[in-house]
């Protein structure tokens, strides 16, 4: 079995050396033939890599220990479904993963673009081909999914095998991955595409119309990966963070800041054909620093919570990521001539001066990110000393930033393009604006002494009001015309013109997100020795905890400490965390049990045995507002969804006149 | 006044200020990786300085006391006393033989005060038994 796998691999690794020749000469020497023949090879590394990934799934499920892939990530007593979560739990498992899934991108991508961009296409399928060797060779040379463990000349069964990272063993983790590598790996096509089109020195519409969409299906990805992340540290690790700037975090975050950035600046170059090598080189960026990710995350080269192996891969990736930026650059300055702006700015007050400073803003929180996290590298590189910074830095940093960002998101969609007046300023975030100010001073009476809180809320109020009064103004104006009720009239105004108001959704999402970040300046906590039967005070809750019960199932054992939790004296639940040993990996982690509400979290932690073994240790936290991060989330994800959905404006239009647009369209191609 | 000038002041006064917040932060936050070796050697200049020193927890050493959790680093044969008081939890990793980091500063005791750990599992790979080695798969006969 494991033959076959490495075997197709193998093949795969030639197949994508072949589709990347193939493609290029076909194009080259006009053997539409060749190119044809390259496109399907595109398809048969597809279905080479899902045989397998099949394999390696299977021996993982049915517990193949002879392979030291599936006997060091996988174990008997696991549930299928962490066995499975095993393919992309190791290093080689999920190189394969990484691989599998550009294989199915690119499949996708020839598959429906293959008529479409006849000129482009070839290069396209070469640039997604190149990235497809260079993992494949990392797969099928170095870090090899398909190794059996040999004694002497003979290949052993090691029996059990000691199973995934118990950390892991919750569910988001089993999602959490596949959404960051569909985020990683989706970039690489608008990549490719801004490629094919420099080299074909096409008008640069005609990529960004085509990456747009995917640009944001990627970034949805990514962003739920991130959230996932999040939303897993917070429940799983224990000290109730849900970021904290590990390396592996930041390395995520990354490539989502200037995705982020190109959203926003594609729309400069479709509306004004503005921006266009600044869309080049983020479009460009954001591919690398997902290579980087990669690498980051694989090669240990910064010291990272996230404990994965240390190993040789590093120096692979340094070499692609050099050799393609150099080549990235080399076009880029190669074809500066087609990428010429069509506008200038004119006014500081405009909607592309805001889009201006919006990206401007990005890139200096990437860059600042992206300075911490290699700290250590650049200090040791030139003062012979390594030196770490921390979370504050990346704060003190990132909050202004975050402030600015937030200000910009509510006066950009308003803003007129080309010039604006201060008149119009003034007419359209006057209500916003008191309404901010409003809830400062109120928070202020309130006893609120927390500089950046008062602005962050101010500003969410600010930001709130004026997406709320766009879809207002804009409904209550169908409404008048259609006479349906006003909810209906809003979702017929989201109907028409889903680019816009699903981007506002996205803003509100947003928003309601830094409403729970923002809530992280009013925490509270206690560490306490507990006897049974004690009482523990915080806030305006009391913890009665009972004596420590045992439990055990063949995959942990388990000591848990139930506790009633009584709010303003009334008895509200009963939690129950939990502190395990898993059974096959010796490690312990702790069960946290969360008491979710939408004003506060009540999260305890049980956090061991004394010394004498007599009383148990609990960490009792109250979080304000994180509940809002992941409902901000659910939001940005309905509004990116929207913004996926066609308008109904478009979608009539091409019935009506479907002739001539099919005519002329045709008509431009050739 | 010309609308790139504006741009220019603009664009000019936000990475200043950015910059200026972040040589703060990182002149408040930095800490220096050192071994336990280089610690002994700093004397008075390990006081002043915050550090991030790495090395294996010594069995049976780790005494929790309340909040406070103390325990000795070990690397070869050189050996740190170290006291955790942070905030946050220790991970679960933490325990006798892990791969520790902590951060903090050297008390004028001669003892670590560490304001953070890091933890990192070693044992999981010293399960493998001996003489077992992984090859690439290939027909066997």
């Amino acid at each position: 079995m494991e033959n076959i796998g490495a075997l197709a691999i193998l093949l795969a690794f030639c197949f994508a050396i072949y589709a990347v020749i193939g493609s290029l000469v076909g194009k080259w020497a006009n053997r539409p033939l060749l190119v044809v023949s390259a496109e399907r090879a595109v398809y048969c590394i597809w279905a080479l890599l899902t045989t397998a990934a099949g394999i390696l799934i299977y021996s993982l499920i049915h517990g193949d220990y002879r392979m030291s892939y599936v006997w060091e990530h996988s174990n008997h007593a696991m549930p299928n479904i962490y066995k499975f979560a095993s393919w992309w739990g190791g290093q080689e498992g999920s190189l394969l993963f990484w691989s599998w899934l550009l294989a199915s991108y690119s499949s996708v991508v020839v598959f429906k673009n293959r008529r479409k961009f006849r000129d482009m296409m070839p290069y396209v399928t070469a640039i997604l081909m190149v990235t497809q060797t260079f993992f494949l060779i990392l797969v099928a040379f170095v870090a090899k999914p398909f190794n059996v463990w040999q004694e002497g000349h003979l290949i052993v069964n090691l029996g059990d095998g000691n199973g995934l990272n118990p950390l892991l063993q919750y569910w988001t983790m089993v999602i959490h991955p596949p959404m960051l590598y569909l985020g990683y790996v989706g970039f690489v096509v608008p990549f490719a595409f801004a490629m094919g089109s420099l080299i074909t020195k096409q008008p640069g519409e005609a990529w960004i119309k085509t990456t747009r969409r995917w640009t944001l299906v990627t970034w949805m990805f990514q962003t739920t990966g991130i959230l996932l992340g999040a939303g897993w540290a917070y429940a799983v690790l224990g000290w109730g963070g849900y970021w904290g700037w590990d390396p592996v975090e930041n390395a995520s975050l990354l490539p989502w800041i200037t995705a982020t950035a190109f959203l926003h600046s594609v729309m400069m170059q479709e509306k004004k054909g503005m921006m266009k090598v600044w869309n080049v080189v983020l479009v460009s960026t954001t591919f690398f620093l997902c290579i980087f990710g990669t690498f980051l995350t694989r090669s240990g080269v910064v010291n990272s919570v996230h404990a994965f192996a240390q190993s040789s891969i590093g120096t692979y990736f340094v070499t692609f990521l050099a050799i393609g930026i150099a080549l990235t650059l080399y076009l880029i300055l190669n074809r500066l001539d087609f990428l010429k702006s069509e506008a200038q700015l004119e006014s500081v007050l405009s909607r592309e001066s805001s889009f201006l400073f919006n990206n401007l803003i990005l890139l200096a929180s990437c860059f600042a990110v992206l300075w911490g996290t290699l700290f250590p590298v650049i200090s040791e590189a030139f003062t012979g000393e390594k030196i770490s910074v921390d979370a504050p830095f990346f704060n003190r940093v990132q909050i202004p930033i975050a402030m600015f960002l937030m200000l910009l998101t509510g006066v950009g969609p308003l803003i007129a393009w080309r010039k604006s007046s201060v008149e119009s300023l003034k007419r359209a975030f006057m209500w916003p604006a008191m309404a901010g100010l409003a809830v400062a001073v109120t928070l202020l009476g309130f006893g609120v002494r927390n500089f950046y809180a008062l602005v962050s809320f101010a500003l969410c109020t600010f930001v709130g009001v004026t997406v709320l009064i766009e879809f207002y103004k804009g409904a209550h104006a169908i409404k008048s015309k259609t006479g349906a009720n006003i909810l209906v009239s809003a979702v017929e105004l989201t109907h028409r013109n889903t680019p816009r108001y699903g981007g506002y959704l996205v803003h509100m999402g947003i928003v309601l997100m830094f409403i729970g970040f923002t809530g992280k300046a009013f925490d509270k906590n206690t560490t306490v020795e507990v006897a049974p039967g004690s009482v523990v005070k915080l806030g305006s809750y009391d913890l009665h905890t009972y004596p420590v019960q045992q439990t055990q199932n063949e995959n942990y054992a388990a000591e848990m400490l139930p506790i009633e939790v009584f709010k303003n004296g009334e008895d509200v639940a009963t939690l129950t965390p939990e502190h395990r040993v898993y059974i096959a990996s010796k490690q312990p982690t702790s069960e946290v049990a969360i008491r979710r509400r939408l004003n506060e979290d009540l999260y305890l932690n049980f956090a061991g045995m004394s010394a004498d073994n007599q009383r148990a240790v609990l960490q009792a936290y109250v979080f304000p507002l994180v509940s809002w991060i992941w409902i901000g989330y659910w939001v940005v994800l309905i509004g990116t969804l929207i913004c996926l959905t066609p308008a109904k404006t478009r979608m009539v239009w091409p019935r009506t006149q479907v002739v001539g647009i099919a005519g002329t369209h045709e008509h431009v191609e050739k | 006044m010309n609308t790139y000038w504006k741009f220019g002041l603009l664009i000019t006064a936000i990475i200043g200020t950015l910059a200026w917040l972040a040589a703060g932060g990182i002149n408040d936050t930095k800490t220096y990786y050192k071994t336990i070796a280089e610690v002994r050697q700093m004397g008075q200049q390990g006081m002043e300085k915050r550090l991030r020193v790495g090395g294996d927890v010594a069995p049976n050493s780790i005494v929790r006391k309340g909040r406070e959790v103390s325990f000795t680093l070990s690397q070869d044969k050189l050996r740190l006393n170290v006291v955790y008081d942070g905030i946050d939890p220790l991970p679960d990793t933490f325990k006798d033989g892990a791969q520790a980091l902590a951060d903090g500063r050297l008390g004028p005791d001669g003892v670590f005060r560490a304001t953070k750990i890091e933890a990192k599992c070693a044992s999981k790979y010293e399960a493998k038994p001996t003489g077992v080695r992984p090859v690439s798969s290939r027909p066997v006969s």
